[in-house]
């Protein structure tokens, strides 16, 4: 029984020890869903409160940037599901790759949100620092752009974070000559895959809003 | 060689992902009233779906997994609801 030695005792198998994983896994994305959840009841209730305001700074946001990073995590997790699906032994090295492009991807959203919020500081679009808008709506504006500040800096933390645990997996991976790190890489990927999921209602929420005006 | 390709099932989820947000950033720009919010976040829910099932391959896993992933949206909901009925009905 060989396999018994790769499991804590807590355990009755190893299968038992990954499920357990997984679970966790969904717990920890549970309190991230409430994390981001706040900030979204903040920015509805504000929104509700300004639409013409929210709407006019939506507007002002940069929606070929958005759109272009999204399509670009939207790929990242793809390539990140294609590492899961194949993993095996013999595939592990090219999976790092896939990891890698996860992780130049991921690398390249950062870089277009740094031009992003580069273009809105000269816009005088960043709340405290000389903020400047039409003045029916700067109450709502202001609002809105504090929220896109701090939704998109914190989602930004939570790309840093998962390019860096990327970024282990793919050099674990690319080390150790067999699955063994299979349950990890699938941690990895869950949380990969959330940070996907906040981008794809934040780009909702931020971008898409006053465009028909 | 196979053992290196994408399963089909991967490919299509990543090209519906790519045709909704498409989809969804020309429908931004037809003049719908409030509809264009509600069109908004239906197609991010549907997005979102999709990464969930598919790509964090929740449509293969047992009863246990989806009731600790839904145990999220779920304390989401009671969030959101009862944070904006306030706002919703005030007169």
């Amino acid at each position: 029984m060989p396999e018994t030695k790769v499991f804590a005792p807590q355990f009755v198998s190893s299968r038992h020890r990954d499920e357990a994983a997984e679970l966790g896994m969904w717990v920890f994305i549970a309190t991230e869903v409430l994390l981001f959840g706040a900030l979204i009841l903040g920015y509805l209730v504000y929104r509700h409160l300004h639409p013409v305001g929210f709407a006019a700074a939506s507007g002002r946001t940069d929606l070929v940037i958005g759109t272009a990073n999204t399509a670009i995590l939207l790929t990242s997790s793809f390539a990140v599901a294609w590492a899961v699906e194949v993993f095996s032994a013999e595939t592990r090295k090219f999976c790092a790759t896939l990891l890698a492009c996860a992780i130049g991807l991921g690398v390249a959203f950062l870089v277009l949100k740094g031009f992003e919020y580069r273009s809105e500081y000269r816009e005088h679009l960043v709340p405290g620092i000389d903020f400047r808008f039409d003045p029916v709506h700067v109450d709502g504006a202001q609002l809105f752009f504090l929220f896109y500040f701090v939704a998109t800096g914190l989602h930004a933390l939570h790309m840093v974070i998962g390019i860096a645990v990327l970024g282990v997996m793919a050099l674990l991976i690319n080390r150790t000559p067999s699955t063994r790190h299979r349950t990890a890489l699938h941690s990895a990927a869950l949380y990969w895959h959330f940070v996907d999921i906040v981008w794809i209602f934040l780009f909702a929420l931020i971008y898409l809003p006053g465009r028909a005006a | 060689m196979t053992k290196w390709l994408p399963p089909r099932h991967l490919v299509g989820a990543w090209l519906a992902l790519l045709a909704l947000l498409a989809l969804t950033v020309s429908l931004a720009y037809l003049p719908l009233g409030a509809f264009n919010a509600a069109i908004a976040m239906s197609i991010g829910a549907v997005k979102a779906a999709i990464v969930a099932a598919i790509f964090m391959e929740l449509r293969h896993r047992n009863a246990t997994t989806l009731t600790f992933a839904g145990a999220g949206l779920f304390w989401l909901g009671i969030l959101l609801w009862l944070g904006m009925m306030d706002f919703l009905t005030r007169t």
